[in-house]
């Protein structure tokens, strides 16, 4: 046994190994460790939680085969996982966390004594509030986690599902699950501990049902968010400091990160932790009657040509070229490119892709180092001295209208310049507009060439006449 | 008169999230996927919470309701746990700098 004190200053060392982990990864350099940091905080918290419950019988040998399986799991996904699946797979961690944190308060809850809690029934009015609070987030970061990691693996259709009095709907089911709380102070009888953790599994799914595929790097980054706010209130409950420190570091980061994505999406923070993006419907329409411009139209050989004439070229990554998985063939027509003496460098958006970071994910399997890789604010200004932009597999992010159209639904939307570039090489499928429905201007200009094919394919066609 | 240890702890959570505020900002956009999937794993620092619930009790009786929601509690923790961190270590072991040889 250790004793309580020491017991909270490893917690406390943990923690600041959790802090350590997150402040390396502000440099590639750095990560590596920062992760090893984190490592070891885990183990130190799961090591001295086992010595101090001192019960090393039957008890014990489930928690090792368990933390055994559960590891193995973990560990052969790690493994598998290929990187285009990362938003998935993020989303399908976050809702094991939200999980998580229900069971341990639905534990808390039936055996407060174990805890220091109070007993059944008389319970303290704070640890209640704290591990209601802990499991009804953690319900709605399951159940929500779930709907997005349907959507991303494309088992549900990425379209917003909305009907009307949603957001009424949502507020009275919030407001129900603070007045819940409220009364399972008063009365402590479990059926509306119960009542709270089903009101919040259905609530974290009517939240993110309404929200679009392309909107899902400010999903993803929220439930990271609520997954860490939901740690929190369990480690209030549990007086544990190294969950208190760990949650409110993974919720701050969340928030963070979501504020980044709405940003780069010039929408309000708060309407997006409200849910329910509408509003991309009615531009549908808008689309037709557009489709007869005339469009300059290439194959592989005429942007071969172009590229090996330029002196740099900036390539345009989105997410259709996660969805063709044409990371490693993109490499490829840039080493093709360099030897041809093309300077070459890399522009990513703020929300292209999935989820936050996405893309130079992508590129970083495929072995491009990470000082070609630049983002928004880094690379705009060189769109206007390069030669080719090469835009595979992104679409909205490029598109001028976001400059000029206030009624456009992207309209304030920091882009990418692309068009100021001397030559636009667009590799795209077709001339559907991308997925805020709107017709990309950039399709019908003079200097654009756009090449129809599968973004692989065409990448491949385009090394081999290199 | 005495300060509630609540509050202690209520100091240590706000703190935290300044710091995890300064910390995230000066996280290079370039490893955002790395850092969601590293904040997933140390959230499952949440396991400490399922092991006290699932060893708790009286010995020989370890199958209590409370307990068995401890024991499902450490098997979704411990994969994302080795899962969150094993991603992160190999999706970092991909950012690589421009090698010098190639110049």
């Amino acid at each position: 046994m250790i004793s309580a004190n020491l017991l909270a200053v490893f917690y406390l060392i943990s923690g600041v190994l959790f802090i350590l982990a997150l402040r390396g990864l502000s440099s590639p350099e750095t990560s590596r460790q920062g992760n090893l940091f984190g490592i070891i905080g885990m183990a130190i918290a799961i090591g001295v939680t086992i010595v101090s419950a001192g019960n090393f019988s039957t008890g014990f040998l489930y928690l090792l085969i368990l933390l055994l399986v559960g590891g193995s799991i973990g560990a052969f996904i790690a493994f598998k996982i290929p990187m285009t699946a990362m938003p998935e797979l993020v989303a399908g961690f976050h809702s094991l966390v939200g999980l998580a944190a229900v069971f341990v308060a639905i534990s808390a809850f039936l055996n407060p004594e174990v805890f220091n809690l109070g007993s059944i029934g008389n319970i303290k009015i704070a640890s209640l509030i704290e591990m209601s609070l802990g499991a009804s987030i953690g319900a709605i970061t399951f159940t929500g986690s779930i709907i997005a990691f349907l959507k991303l693996r494309g088992i549900m259709s990425g379209n917003p599902i909305t009907f009307p009095g949603q957001h009424y709907l949502n507020l009275l089911l919030g407001l129900s699950v603070a007045a819940l709380i409220f009364y399972l102070c008063k009365i402590q009888s479990g059926s509306f501990f119960w009542l709270i953790i089903a009101i919040s599994f259905l609530l974290g799914i009517l939240l993110i049902i309404p929200i679009g595929g392309a909107d899902m790097p400010v999903v993803i980054s929220m439930l990271n968010s609520y997954s860490g706010w939901a740690a929190a209130g369990i480690g209030f409950t549990l007086e544990n400091t190294a969950l208190i420190i760990t949650g409110a570091l993974v919720g701050s980061s969340g928030a963070i990160l979501s504020y980044i994505m709405c940003k780069g999406m010039n929408r309000s923070f708060f309407s997006v932790i409200l849910g329910g993006f509408g509003g991309t419907d009615q531009s549908l329409t808008s689309t037709k009657g557009k489709e007869q411009k005339p469009v300059k139209s290439g194959n592989a050989d005429d942007a071969a040509f172009l590229m090996k004439n330029a002196s740099s070229v900036i390539i345009v990554p989105g997410y259709g070229m996660a969805v063709a998985q044409a990371q490693h063939a993109l490499k490829e027509m840039v080493d093709a490119l360099k030897k041809n003496g093309v300077k070459v460098s890399y522009a990513i958006h703020p929300v292209a892709g999935r989820m936050p970071g996405h893309m130079n994910v992508l590129l970083a399997e495929a072995n491009v180092p990470y000082d070609e890789v630049f983002e928004l604010e880094e690379i705009n200004n060189d769109f206007a001295n390069c030669d080719v932009a090469y835009v595979i597999g992104a679409n909205d992010v490029t598109n001028p209208i976001a400059k000029t159209d206030p009624q456009s639904p992207i309209y304030g939307m920091p882009i990418l310049d692309v068009e100021k570039s001397k030559s636009v090489l667009f590799v795209k499928r077709s001339l559907s507009p991308g997925y805020a429905g709107i017709d990309n201007d950039l399709f019908y200009r003079d200097n654009t060439l756009m090449l129809f094919a599968d973004a692989k394919k065409m990448t491949e066609e385009i090394s081999k006449s290199l | 008169m005495e300060i509630d240890p609540f509050i202690f702890r209520l100091s240590i959570f706000i703190l935290s999230i300044f710091i995890g505020y300064y910390v995230v900002w000066s996280v290079t956009p370039s490893l955002h996927t790395p850092l969601m999937s590293v904040t997933n794993a140390i959230s499952s620092v949440i396991i400490v919470g399922a092991i006290i619930a699932a060893l708790a009790g009286k010995t020989g009786n370890i199958f209590d309701t409370a307990n068995i929601f401890g024991f499902l509690a450490i098997i979704l923790a411990a994969v994302n746990i080795f899962g969150g961190f094993l991603v992160t270590q190999r999706m970092l072991a991909m950012y690589k700098k421009k090698k010098k040889d190639k110049k």
